[in-house]
Protein backbone atom coordinates (compact mmCIF):
# COMPACT_ATOMS: atom_id res chain seq x y z
CA UNK A 1 0.00 0.00 0.00
CA UNK A 2 1.43 3.07 -0.73
CA UNK A 3 1.12 6.12 1.56
CA UNK A 4 2.36 9.62 1.56
CA UNK A 5 3.07 11.77 4.36
CA UNK A 6 3.22 15.73 3.88
CA UNK A 7 5.93 17.98 5.43
CA UNK A 8 5.79 21.38 6.46
CA UNK A 9 8.24 23.79 7.70
CA UNK A 10 7.69 23.17 11.79
CA UNK A 11 6.99 19.60 11.25
CA UNK A 12 8.10 17.38 13.99
CA UNK A 13 5.89 14.28 13.24
CA UNK A 14 6.51 13.56 10.13
CA UNK A 15 9.80 11.17 10.86
CA UNK A 16 7.98 9.02 13.47
CA UNK A 17 5.07 8.59 11.17
CA UNK A 18 7.08 7.70 8.05
CA UNK A 19 8.95 4.73 10.32
CA UNK A 20 5.63 4.17 12.03
CA UNK A 21 4.34 3.51 8.02
CA UNK A 22 7.12 1.40 6.85
CA UNK A 23 7.87 -0.64 10.06
CA UNK A 24 3.84 -1.31 9.26
CA UNK A 25 4.87 -2.77 5.02
CA UNK A 26 3.51 0.72 3.62
CA UNK A 27 5.56 2.10 0.23
CA UNK A 28 6.01 5.52 2.18
CA UNK A 29 7.30 8.84 0.44
CA UNK A 30 7.63 12.06 2.12
CA UNK A 31 6.51 15.50 0.40
CA UNK A 32 7.44 18.64 0.65
CA UNK A 33 4.46 21.39 1.06
CA UNK A 34 5.70 23.26 -1.63
CA UNK A 35 5.13 20.57 -4.45
CA UNK A 36 2.22 20.60 -6.71
CA UNK A 37 2.16 16.62 -7.09
CA UNK A 38 1.20 14.19 -5.33
CA UNK A 39 3.04 10.43 -5.73
CA UNK A 40 0.63 7.78 -6.38
CA UNK A 41 -0.66 7.26 -2.62
CA UNK A 42 -3.48 4.67 -1.17
CA UNK A 43 -3.21 6.82 2.31
CA UNK A 44 -2.42 10.56 2.98
CA UNK A 45 -0.63 11.70 6.39
CA UNK A 46 -0.42 14.94 7.45
CA UNK A 47 1.68 14.82 10.62
CA UNK A 48 1.65 16.97 14.10
CA UNK A 49 3.85 19.28 14.36
CA UNK A 50 3.90 23.49 14.39
CA UNK A 51 3.26 24.41 10.58
CA UNK A 52 4.64 27.86 9.94
CA UNK A 53 4.80 28.30 13.33
CA UNK A 54 1.16 28.15 14.38
CA UNK A 55 1.15 31.37 12.74
CA UNK A 56 -2.54 33.13 12.33
CA UNK A 57 -4.47 30.58 13.75
CA UNK A 58 -2.88 26.61 14.07
CA UNK A 59 -2.91 24.78 10.71
CA UNK A 60 -4.44 27.73 8.88
CA UNK A 61 -1.41 28.47 6.88
CA UNK A 62 -0.59 25.04 5.70
CA UNK A 63 -3.86 24.62 4.63
CA UNK A 64 -3.42 27.26 2.05
CA UNK A 65 -0.20 25.54 0.62
CA UNK A 66 0.42 24.26 -2.85
CA UNK A 67 0.10 20.56 -1.80
CA UNK A 68 -3.05 21.03 0.54
CA UNK A 69 -4.69 21.93 -2.84
CA UNK A 70 -3.48 17.83 -4.46
CA UNK A 71 -4.68 16.89 -0.82
CA UNK A 72 -8.28 18.13 -1.12
CA UNK A 73 -8.41 16.77 -4.76
CA UNK A 74 -7.29 13.52 -3.60
CA UNK A 75 -10.18 13.23 -0.59
CA UNK A 76 -12.69 14.62 -2.31
CA UNK A 77 -11.80 11.25 -5.33
CA UNK A 78 -11.84 9.47 -1.68
CA UNK A 79 -8.34 8.69 -0.71
CA UNK A 80 -7.76 8.20 2.46
CA UNK A 81 -6.36 10.88 4.75
CA UNK A 82 -5.36 10.83 8.07
CA UNK A 83 -4.39 14.30 9.86
CA UNK A 84 -2.69 13.41 13.62
CA UNK A 85 -2.16 16.47 16.26
CA UNK A 86 -1.66 19.76 14.07
CA UNK A 87 -2.25 17.89 10.69
CA UNK A 88 -5.72 17.95 12.50
CA UNK A 89 -5.96 21.08 12.48
CA UNK A 90 -5.15 21.79 9.31
CA UNK A 91 -7.78 19.86 8.04
CA UNK A 92 -10.27 21.48 10.02
CA UNK A 93 -8.90 24.68 8.43
CA UNK A 94 -9.19 23.18 4.94
CA UNK A 95 -12.89 22.43 5.78
CA UNK A 96 -12.46 18.96 4.90
CA UNK A 97 -13.26 18.17 8.17
CA UNK A 98 -16.05 20.76 10.42
CA UNK A 99 -15.57 22.14 13.21
CA UNK A 100 -13.03 23.70 15.56
CA UNK A 101 -10.02 23.50 17.81
CA UNK A 102 -9.94 25.22 20.41
CA UNK A 103 -6.94 26.87 22.71
CA UNK A 104 -6.89 23.82 25.77
CA UNK A 105 -9.53 24.28 28.55
CA UNK A 106 -6.43 24.61 30.88
CA UNK A 107 -4.45 27.02 28.91
CA UNK A 108 -1.62 24.88 29.18
CA UNK A 109 0.24 22.97 26.50
CA UNK A 110 -0.72 19.08 27.78
CA UNK A 111 1.72 16.10 26.56
CA UNK A 112 1.24 12.78 28.60
CA UNK A 113 -0.29 9.66 27.30
CA UNK A 114 -4.28 9.55 27.76
CA UNK A 115 -7.18 6.26 27.65
CA UNK A 116 -8.99 6.29 24.57
CA UNK A 117 -12.39 4.74 23.76
CA UNK A 118 -13.05 3.24 20.33
CA UNK A 119 -16.79 4.52 20.07
CA UNK A 120 -17.10 2.90 16.30
CA UNK A 121 -14.95 1.09 14.51
CA UNK A 122 -17.06 0.92 11.52
CA UNK A 123 -14.66 2.67 8.94
CA UNK A 124 -11.12 1.74 7.18
CA UNK A 125 -9.38 3.46 9.80
CA UNK A 126 -10.23 1.44 13.37
CA UNK A 127 -11.84 -2.06 11.45
CA UNK A 128 -8.92 -3.85 13.58
CA UNK A 129 -9.87 -2.39 16.86
CA UNK A 130 -12.99 -3.88 18.82
CA UNK A 131 -15.81 -1.63 19.79
CA UNK A 132 -15.60 -0.23 22.84
CA UNK A 133 -11.35 -1.23 23.33
CA UNK A 134 -9.54 0.87 25.52
CA UNK A 135 -6.19 2.35 23.84
CA UNK A 136 -3.48 4.06 25.28
CA UNK A 137 -1.89 6.39 23.27
CA UNK A 138 0.02 10.21 23.45
CA UNK A 139 -1.38 13.06 23.57
CA UNK A 140 1.06 16.50 22.60
CA UNK A 141 -1.19 19.93 21.87
CA UNK A 142 -1.99 23.40 22.92
CA UNK A 143 -4.65 23.58 20.77
CA UNK A 144 -6.62 20.40 20.62
CA UNK A 145 -10.15 21.35 22.22
CA UNK A 146 -12.43 20.34 19.90
CA UNK A 147 -15.89 22.43 19.52
CA UNK A 148 -18.33 22.24 16.90
CA UNK A 149 -22.16 23.60 16.49
CA UNK A 150 -24.77 21.12 18.14
CA UNK A 151 -26.61 20.10 14.21
CA UNK A 152 -22.86 18.72 13.72
CA UNK A 153 -22.59 17.20 16.70
CA UNK A 154 -25.63 15.44 16.48
CA UNK A 155 -24.58 14.50 13.19
CA UNK A 156 -21.71 13.44 14.09
CA UNK A 157 -23.11 11.07 17.19
CA UNK A 158 -26.04 10.10 15.06
CA UNK A 159 -23.69 8.77 12.10
CA UNK A 160 -20.73 7.06 14.01
CA UNK A 161 -18.44 9.76 12.91
CA UNK A 162 -16.26 9.53 16.33
CA UNK A 163 -13.83 6.98 16.46
CA UNK A 164 -12.29 7.93 19.36
CA UNK A 165 -13.16 9.70 23.27
CA UNK A 166 -11.03 10.44 25.62
CA UNK A 167 -11.80 8.09 28.80
CA UNK A 168 -10.29 6.67 31.76
CA UNK A 169 -8.34 3.44 32.39
CA UNK A 170 -11.75 1.82 32.87
CA UNK A 171 -13.43 3.22 29.94
CA UNK A 172 -15.27 5.77 31.52
CA UNK A 173 -16.14 8.63 29.58
CA UNK A 174 -16.89 12.08 31.99
CA UNK A 175 -15.41 15.57 31.97
CA UNK A 176 -12.87 14.32 35.05
CA UNK A 177 -11.06 12.67 31.70
CA UNK A 178 -11.58 15.08 29.44
CA UNK A 179 -7.58 16.69 29.09
CA UNK A 180 -8.50 19.62 26.69
CA UNK A 181 -12.01 20.28 27.32
CA UNK A 182 -13.25 18.58 23.94
CA UNK A 183 -17.45 18.77 23.62
CA UNK A 184 -18.53 15.57 23.93
CA UNK A 185 -15.04 14.00 25.09
CA UNK A 186 -13.90 13.91 21.35
CA UNK A 187 -10.47 12.82 20.45
CA UNK A 188 -11.23 12.51 16.67
CA UNK A 189 -13.71 12.65 14.42
CA UNK A 190 -14.65 11.33 10.40
CA UNK A 191 -15.73 13.43 7.54
CA UNK A 192 -19.13 11.87 6.39
CA UNK A 193 -17.65 9.54 3.62
CA UNK A 194 -15.28 8.33 6.36
CA UNK A 195 -12.49 8.55 4.18
CA UNK A 196 -10.97 11.48 6.34
CA UNK A 197 -9.88 11.42 10.12
CA UNK A 198 -8.57 13.68 12.18
CA UNK A 199 -7.45 12.91 15.68
CA UNK A 200 -5.45 14.61 18.17
CA UNK A 201 -3.01 11.97 19.92
CA UNK A 202 -0.51 10.05 18.36
CA UNK A 203 -1.45 6.36 16.91
CA UNK A 204 2.62 6.69 15.55
CA UNK A 205 4.39 7.17 18.62
CA UNK A 206 2.76 3.59 20.14
CA UNK A 207 3.89 1.08 17.26
CA UNK A 208 6.79 -0.27 19.63
CA UNK A 209 6.46 -1.85 23.14
CA UNK A 210 10.29 -1.06 23.41
CA UNK A 211 9.83 2.90 23.64
CA UNK A 212 5.88 3.02 24.34
CA UNK A 213 3.31 0.42 23.88
CA UNK A 214 1.75 -1.19 20.29
CA UNK A 215 -1.30 0.23 20.88
CA UNK A 216 -1.37 2.54 17.45
CA UNK A 217 -0.54 -0.29 15.41
CA UNK A 218 -4.14 -1.55 15.65
CA UNK A 219 -4.75 2.13 13.33
CA UNK A 220 -1.89 1.67 10.64
CA UNK A 221 -2.92 -1.99 10.29
CA UNK A 222 -6.99 -1.23 9.53
CA UNK A 223 -6.18 0.58 7.12
CA UNK A 224 -3.72 -2.06 5.37
CA UNK A 225 -5.93 -4.92 5.61
CA UNK B 1 -6.01 53.31 1.36
CA UNK B 2 -5.26 51.39 5.14
CA UNK B 3 -7.83 49.34 6.59
CA UNK B 4 -7.84 47.56 10.47
CA UNK B 5 -9.32 44.43 11.30
CA UNK B 6 -10.32 42.96 14.61
CA UNK B 7 -11.33 39.60 14.79
CA UNK B 8 -13.27 38.35 18.58
CA UNK B 9 -13.88 34.95 19.35
CA UNK B 10 -17.39 34.89 19.18
CA UNK B 11 -19.79 35.54 22.26
CA UNK B 12 -20.61 31.85 22.88
CA UNK B 13 -16.96 30.40 22.40
CA UNK B 14 -15.12 30.31 25.54
CA UNK B 15 -12.21 32.61 25.22
CA UNK B 16 -9.66 31.20 28.23
CA UNK B 17 -6.88 34.09 27.45
CA UNK B 18 -9.37 36.56 28.10
CA UNK B 19 -10.57 35.15 31.68
CA UNK B 20 -7.13 34.80 32.67
CA UNK B 21 -6.78 38.21 31.85
CA UNK B 22 -10.19 39.54 33.73
CA UNK B 23 -9.24 37.35 36.35
CA UNK B 24 -5.69 39.14 37.06
CA UNK B 25 -6.85 42.38 36.51
CA UNK B 26 -9.48 41.95 39.01
CA UNK B 27 -6.88 40.44 41.41
CA UNK B 28 -5.39 43.90 40.47
CA UNK B 29 -7.89 45.32 42.21
CA UNK B 30 -9.91 46.92 39.27
CA UNK B 31 -13.35 46.11 40.94
CA UNK B 32 -15.40 47.65 38.06
CA UNK B 33 -13.99 45.61 35.36
CA UNK B 34 -17.59 43.43 34.19
CA UNK B 35 -15.90 41.00 31.04
CA UNK B 36 -13.29 41.38 29.04
CA UNK B 37 -12.89 39.40 25.43
CA UNK B 38 -9.53 39.40 23.74
CA UNK B 39 -8.80 39.30 20.21
CA UNK B 40 -6.31 39.91 17.09
CA UNK B 41 -6.15 43.02 15.48
CA UNK B 42 -4.31 43.14 11.97
CA UNK B 43 -3.72 46.46 9.68
CA UNK B 44 -4.02 46.23 5.88
CA UNK B 45 -2.94 48.57 3.42
CA UNK B 46 -4.02 48.25 0.06
CA UNK B 47 -2.91 49.76 -3.57
CA UNK B 48 -7.06 51.29 -3.57
CA UNK B 49 -8.54 54.52 -2.88
CA UNK B 50 -12.48 53.25 -3.84
CA UNK B 51 -13.48 52.84 -0.43
CA UNK B 52 -15.89 50.13 -1.15
CA UNK B 53 -13.67 47.89 -3.10
CA UNK B 54 -10.98 48.02 -0.72
CA UNK B 55 -13.76 47.08 2.02
CA UNK B 56 -14.72 44.50 0.12
CA UNK B 57 -11.30 42.54 -0.77
CA UNK B 58 -10.53 42.93 3.40
CA UNK B 59 -13.78 40.89 3.24
CA UNK B 60 -12.56 38.49 1.37
CA UNK B 61 -9.34 38.30 3.24
CA UNK B 62 -10.93 37.30 6.41
CA UNK B 63 -13.21 35.22 5.04
CA UNK B 64 -10.97 33.11 2.71
CA UNK B 65 -7.56 32.92 5.24
CA UNK B 66 -7.86 35.64 8.65
CA UNK B 67 -10.95 34.84 10.43
CA UNK B 68 -12.34 30.68 11.40
CA UNK B 69 -16.37 31.83 10.70
CA UNK B 70 -17.05 29.14 13.38
CA UNK B 71 -15.93 30.50 16.39
CA UNK B 72 -14.43 34.01 15.38
CA UNK B 73 -16.19 37.38 13.94
CA UNK B 74 -14.60 40.98 12.78
CA UNK B 75 -15.06 43.84 12.48
CA UNK B 76 -13.02 46.11 9.57
CA UNK B 77 -12.91 49.84 9.60
CA UNK B 78 -10.87 52.24 7.79
CA UNK B 79 -7.53 53.67 9.41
Amino acid sequence: MNSTVIVFPGSNCDRDVATALTKLQFKNKMVWHKDNNLPKSDLIVIPGGFSYGDYLRSGAIAAKSNILKEVIRAANSGCLILGICNGFQILIETGLLQGALLRNRSLKFISKDVYLKVINNDNKFCKNYKKNNIINLNIAHNEGNYFTQKDHLKELEDNALIPFKYCDKEGSINDNNNPNGSINNIAGILNNKKNILGMMPHPERMIDSLISNTDGIGLFNSILN
Amino acid sequence: MKLAVIITLKKDVLDPQGKVIEQTLQNMGINSLKNLRQGKYIEIELDELDEKKAHNTVENICKKLLVNLIIEEYKITKI
